[in-house]
């Protein structure tokens, strides 16, 4: 692990990069590279800072930039113009750039970047970049900074975006000297696509982008204090397949990680080989398919009655590439009372942080899969499968008597539940589904049945509202033969629907269905169940017999794409089926949906999970079926 | 709460301080002294930070440093294990009626006299921060005008080096 970092070799072919770029949890500590690219010479060019970006990014296998270009970072748009192997998409707005880029590398996989200029450009990228922090998305911002004889003097339009975004990165640069571009740039992949992926941020000077300088490519990568283990301890994975052998009440609490580390192969051959019941968090809907028998859905806050179940009743948790949220663990004291801990995951970090592990593993998914499935069927083969009659019996009870459902409203206006379920059904599962943040949120969490990782994309850990429409539209940039649904709310739309304009001006077809209630839903839910119903600064005026401001279906319009309303049940599927015939353009449709829906079940904020009400005011009694 | 030593050896980059001692109030960590410097080799510098914490949340505070990119290697240096020391310099009120009595605690603590004035010393002095204590509660009757005072810095006992395999990372990897 510690030995020299093997050069980036030339990734001329786009297939071949894809894959060799990202491979995000290599063992091997090549950055940017591709094993598939024969040993060709390396490239030694004399050009200007600003051409040695470009270069880099061409060389790292960067397809798309996402960006707005401004003063600072001006002379890198220059050589940008004239690269055919990179393409750059011009957002509206940073925050959407960033928010494209994640989505562009959440639903490929790929490392997904984005570009300002110095100051306020680089200040509005924050967002984007603390949201891929908490959800461990490869993105690499690549921001233009003031000069560096400038730097320090509060120049025009200069901000520390270094220090900014120290808290929320995983690592940054300033570069001042454009002979370290290239090296900085291989290693920003390289560090971004590797172990835990996550952000990484490359503030460049003006200046180095207009002086003159060598890009050498391939770059070596000195990164002394940097080297994710990837490999599993041998005895920790033995103890693991004796528990999970043993236990009598098992359950795999299946994480983002899994996504992330590309192991959902491995995973349903554990899942199958166990027996054991599995719940995927929010970050981790697809990693096994909904419709595998033995998933009980997601846990937490609004997860379904038996995941939450099976984690309070559990003797034994294996917590696959999870992180012990607080939205999953509710009142932490008393998560899974009863339950030994086994803690997969590439972060060391994250073990023991919330909840201590009995069986701690660090190691990249994959590899602790890989390995644990032939230990497990050392154990069966010594001691035979484990019982869990019983306890799939007291499961799939809770599973008969508490299944996903709602109410269908009483005001007339449309279920959001009956709209988001008729989306995913005529839709099918080989779409990409991008949601904002609330109660639509948790919906399309729940009520679209996910069959693949990376069709489901969201801001888990941030909660960033407004994450939707520009994650959809890097998600299309990303996989343009899938249909791409941005599932919206009317408040998250509100906040970055001006990328429209990009889809529209860059033939990027993605389909929007605001959720739209007329407010903002999730805190209108709280106030309704903590706070007496009293509605503070909650109605937001879009919805049915408001003055529609603004009206959703003239703003997209006024975008250039199609906007459609759906007011009625009678009109859902011929509106989704609409929406679904339209390739060319983006479409938006406004359904105009109950605004006393309520996301069920729920477990109250800070409480314990065994507190889970199934709707309001019902909680299942499971401690009787013990 | 207990009272930790831990020595971080980082690369010797700018920003590097900041990245670590930004850690600890992220994490809500409370940083009780701290001290950096260079090492013998110019591209590893060395930071000893003293913590007051419970052992679970040192291990944490000791992963999430760990996860810093330039940090290359942490050492939680024990008391037993470890001689550590720390610098004071302190101002004492010193006239000629009191400089004898000032005089045979310097010598008492083997500390030195740096600095003299007709009204006052400036005394020079290294130890263990239990050594600097009693100094000081030994020179307080005379009337301490200004004190300063280093973070700790802390080396293990024995011919074992924490630096040489971290050295060997980075010459490996450069």
């Amino acid at each position: 692990m510690t030995g020299p970092h093997p050069a980036p070799p030339r990734t001329p072919a786009p297939p071949a990069h894809g894959s060799a770029v990202v491979s995000p949890r290599s063992a091997s500590v090549s950055a940017a590279t591709s094993s598939t690219s024969p040993a060709t010479s390396s490239i030694t060019e004399q050009v200007t800072g600003a051409k040695s970006i470009v270069r880099s990014l061409e060389e790292v296998g960067a397809e798309v930039v996402f960006g707005i270009p401004g003063g600072a970072i001006l002379p890198t748009y220059d050589p940008l113009m004239d690269s055919t192997r990179v393409r750059h998409i011009l957002v509206r707005h940073e925050q959407g750039g960033g928010h494209a880029a994640a989505g562009y590398a959440s639903a490929t996989g790929k490392v997904g970047v984005c570009m300002a200029t110095s100051g306020p450009g680089a200040t509005n990228l924050v967002t984007a970049i603390a949201d891929a922090h908490m959800d461990s998305v490869p993105l690499v911002a690549i921001t233009g900074q003031v000069g560096a004889s400038l730097i320090g003097t509060d120049a025009f339009q200069e901000a520390d975006i270094v220090g900014i975004t120290l808290p929320v990165t995983k690592h940054n640069y300033l570069v001042t000297d454009p002979d370290d571009i290239p090296r900085v740039i291989a290693e920003a992949f390289h560090i971004a696509s590797t172990g835990r992926p996550g952000p990484v941020l490359v503030d460049i000077a003006k200046s180095a982008m207009q002086a003159q300088t060598t890009f050498t490519w391939p770059q070596e990568i000195s990164l002394p204090g940097y080297h994710p283990v990837t490999k599993p301890h041998a005895k920790q994975i033995r103890e693991a397949a004796r528990l999970l052998a043993t236990a009598r009440r098992p359950v795999l609490y299946v994480g983002g990680g899994v996504i992330r580390a590309r192991a959902s192969a491995q995973l349903r051959a554990l899942v199958d080989a166990s027996g054991a019941p599995v719940v995927t968090t929010l970050m981790a809907r697809g990693a096994l398919p909904d419709s595998h028998p033995q998933h009980l859905g997601m846990p937490g806050m609004h997860g379904t009655v038996p995941a939450v179940a099976a984690l309070q009743k559990a003797d034994l948790v294996v917590a696959l590439g999870a992180r012990f949220d607080d939205r999953v663990t509710g009142l932490l004291s008393s998560f899974a009372p009863d339950a030994a801990v086994v803690h997969a995951d590439i972060d060391p970090a994250e073990i023991s942080k919330n909840r201590t592990a009995d069986v701690p593993i660090v190691g990249d998914l994959r590899e602790v899969l890989a390995d644990l499935l032939p230990e497990l069927a050392r154990e069966h083969a010594q001691h035979g499968k484990p019982d869990v009659e019983a306890w799939w019996a007291f499961l799939s009870g809770l599973r008969d008597s508490f299944p996903l459902g709602f109410d269908e409203t009483t005001d007339g206006l449309l279920a959001p539940q009956h709209v988001i379920s008729r989306i995913g059904e005529l839709t099918g599962p080989d779409a990409v589904y991008v949601a904002g943040v609330g109660q639509h949120q948790m919906w399309a969490a729940q009520f679209i049945k996910y069959e693949r990782p990376n069709a489901w994309l969201n801001s888990g850990g941030l909660g960033t509202m407004g994450y939707s429409v520009p994650a959809a539209m890097g998600a299309k940039v990303g996989q343009p033969d899938r249909t791409v649904w941005a599932i919206d709310g009317d408040g998250c739309f509100q906040m970055t629907n001006q990328e429209l304009a990009t889809c529209t001006i860059n033939d990027i077809p993605i389909k929007v269905a605001v959720i739209n209630n007329s407010s903002l839903g999730m805190v209108r839910q709280w106030q309704t169940l903590f706070y007496e119903s009293r509605y503070s600064h909650t109605d937001l005026h879009t919805g049915h017999g408001t003055r529609r401001v603004p009206d959703f279906v003239k703003l997209a319009d006024a975008y250039g794409a199609v906007g459609l309303r759906c007011e009625s049940k009678a009109d859902v599927d011929a509106t989704i089926k609409r929406a679904l015939e339209i390739n060319d353009q983006p479409v938006v449709v406004d359904f105009t949906v109950s605004r006393d829906a309520m996301v069920w079940p729920m477990i109250a904020s800070g409480g314990s999970n065994d507190l889970i009400e199934y709707a309001r005011g019902i909680s299942p009694a499971w401690d009787r079926e013990d | 709460m207990s009272r930790h030593t831990l020595s971080v050896l980082v690369e010797n980059k700018p920003g590097v301080l900041t990245r670590v001692a930004g850690l600890f109030a992220r994490r809500s960590f409370n940083i009780h002294s701290l001290a950096v410097g260079p090492t013998e080799h110019d591209e590893i510098s060395r930071i000893t930070v003293v913590v007051d914490v419970d052992e679970l949340p040192l291990e944490q505070v000791t992963k999430q440093l760990n996860k810093l990119i330039n940090v290359i290697k942490i050492v939680e240096l024990e008391d037993a294990a470890s001689v550590q020391r720390e610098l004071l310099l302190v101002k004492v009120r010193a006239d000629a009626s009191q400089r004898t009595g000032v005089l045979e605690i310097v010598n008492l603590f083997r500390a030195h006299v740096v600095d003299v004035v007709p009204d006052s010393v400036v005394i020079e002095a290294t130890g263990s921060p239990g050594k600097l204590e009693a100094l000081l509660a030994a020179l307080e009757p005379f009337g301490v005008r200004e004190i300063v005072q280093s973070g700790t810095v802390a080396i293990g006992r024995g011919s074992r080096s924490i630096t040489d395999r971290a050295l060997e990372r980075v010459s490996r990897s450069a």
